[in-house]
């Protein structure tokens, strides 16, 4: 599944030996790819190879990190896996939607892969609708977490320290009283399937997610970017001199494919 | 997502998701219409199928590939550069899915459904291919490992036409004021040779055949 860039003469498949992978869900906004697109763009990352794999729908376009002519030229696919070893941290990024009945060979391989690259643990940014909450998470912070049982023993006392809510569970049949509880994430794609895999596979894996709705999901992208910056302090919150509160949205660099997501400019002829 | 009338629907999401035909429990009629579909595509034309005519040789030996997908280029290609002179027919892909007009097995058109191969007659290396039928995505992947499986590579370029609506094209200015032709270009960082148009710029993609 993974296929190594061939970068000079070194076309040894990389070690992500003790990495962090940091990936995102196909899921509601597509709040999760924009949050890794503003990590990867941030931190510069270097590709390192790409998924092939007839899960996804093919797209191909040019670097969408490109920020001068001279890098603007390399190809980008569906599925492609940056690293920066300094930070030990792996990303996978997901570019397009999961073909028909092909998400669950999907999930398989990826866990699969996590085991044998030997990943010390999954981050998965993921979004869920915003109506489907009820009444009590309406109130409060939009953002969930949720760690599998092998990441709670290493973590857990983390999450309590800043005081972030896990995602709720909720009953299977609702209006009926008395029933099992279960975890329900809806428009998240792949985000309940693949946590639940990994809690019975023993695979350390963390969900971060947000409430929101399709829009214009940029903001919800800097919140989620930003939540998951509280944890792995991935860069630096500056505190701003003018205002003295901790505001790191600023530091996120904006992709240049990010121009023109709402469509083209009007025809001056409109008017 | 709450419509003026009270009731909550299912907000369609851009993510494409499906996870909720998975929870929906299918009616008989669902689960009919869908066996039905997957045993016509199955039946209809065999899933997909590469066929090479006798008399060329297996695999064919391929160091220049042009595919034309979609009908556009396959009638660029139809009309500037095959004929029946210089280039003979040596294969077909044949497949079937829900968007092939034609519903019976006898008199099928054969764009419809066909992805005609044609060899150089001068230089058999050099491989043309016309599909103008529309392969849909879950067919894709198998299109090109049939297609490229069947071939024995040497020195390969491979060269994709294709079109894509004005529509679609992301720009700042109108896209009224664009030149015609309006040609862009995508290439790997193996291809060394001078591309005789602009290269695609973000946020712009290509998608299906031409970008599997």
């Amino acid at each position: 599944m993974f296929i190594p860039c061939d970068r000079g003469g070194d076309s040894a498949v990389p070690d992500f030996k003790g990495f962090t992978l940091l990936m995102p869900a196909v899921s509601v906004g597509n709040v999760g790819q924009l949050a890794i697109d503003l990590v990867i763009s941030t931190l510069d990352m270097t590709k390192v190879g790409y998924f092939y794999t007839d899960c996804l729908v093919p797209m191909v376009g040019n670097n969408p990190y490109a920020t001068a002519e001279e890098n603007s030229t390399e190809l980008s696919i569906n599925a492609e896996v940056y690293s920066l070893p300094s930070k030990k941290l792996v990303v996978l990024q997901i570019r397009s939607p999961f073909i028909k009945n092909k998400y669950r060979p999907f999930c398989a391989t990826l866990l699969s892969w996590v085991k044998s690259s030997k990943c010390a643990r999954v981050v998965l940014l993921s979004s869920s609708h915003a109506y489907q909450r009820d009444d009590e998470q309406l109130l409060g912070t939009p953002l969930r977490y949720l760690l599998t049982p092998d990441l709670e023993r290493a973590v857990g006392d983390r999450m309590k320290e800043l005081n972030w809510k896990e995602m709720e569970k909720v009953a299977a049949y609702p209006g009926i009283s008395n029933t099992d509880k279960v975890l329900h994430i809806p428009g998240g794609g792949i985000t309940k399937l693949l946590f639940t895999e990994s809690c019975s596979e023993g695979i350390q894996m963390a969900v971060l997610l947000k409430f929101c709705s399709e829009g214009d999901n940029i903001p919800d992208a800097f919140v989620l970017v930003n939540y998951l910056n509280e944890w792995l302090q991935l860069i630096k919150s500056e505190v701003s001199t003018s205002n003295n509160s901790t505001d790191p949205s600023s530091q996120w660099k904006i992709p240049s494919s990010w121009r023109l997501l709402f469509g083209n400019g009007l025809p001056p002829a409109l008017f | 997502m709450a419509t003026f009338f009270g009731e909550v629907v299912v907000a369609p999401s851009r993510a494409g998701l499906d996870e909720e035909e998975e929870a929906r429990e299918e009616t008989p009629e669902d689960r009919e219409i869908r066996r039905e579909i997957e045993k016509k595509r199955y039946r209809r034309r065999g899933r997909l199928r590469l066929e090479i005519r006798e008399s060329a040789e297996e695999p064919l030996v391929c160091s220049r590939f042009i595919v034309a997908i979609g009908r556009n280029a396959a009638a660029f290609l139809s009309s500037f550069i095959l004929d029946s002179v210089c280039w003979e027919v040596v294969g077909v892909v044949k497949l079937w899915n829900e968007w092939c007009r034609t519903s019976s097995t006898t008199n099928v058109l054969p764009t419809d459904s066909f992805c005609l191969f044609y060899r150089l007659i001068s230089d058999p290396t050099v491989l043309l291919c016309q599909c103008s039928c529309y392969v849909a995505e879950d067919q894709q992947f198998q299109w090109l490992e049939k297609v490229f499986g069947s071939m024995q590579k040497k020195g390969l370029q491979v060269t994709i036409l294709s079109t894509c609506p004005v529509a679609d094209y992301k720009t700042q200015e109108s896209t009224l004021t664009l030149v015609s032709p309006f040609l862009k270009a995508l290439k790997t960082k193996e291809f060394q040779e001078q591309v005789c148009c602009p290269l695609l710029e973000q946020p712009n993609i290509v998608r299906d055949l031409p970008a599997a």
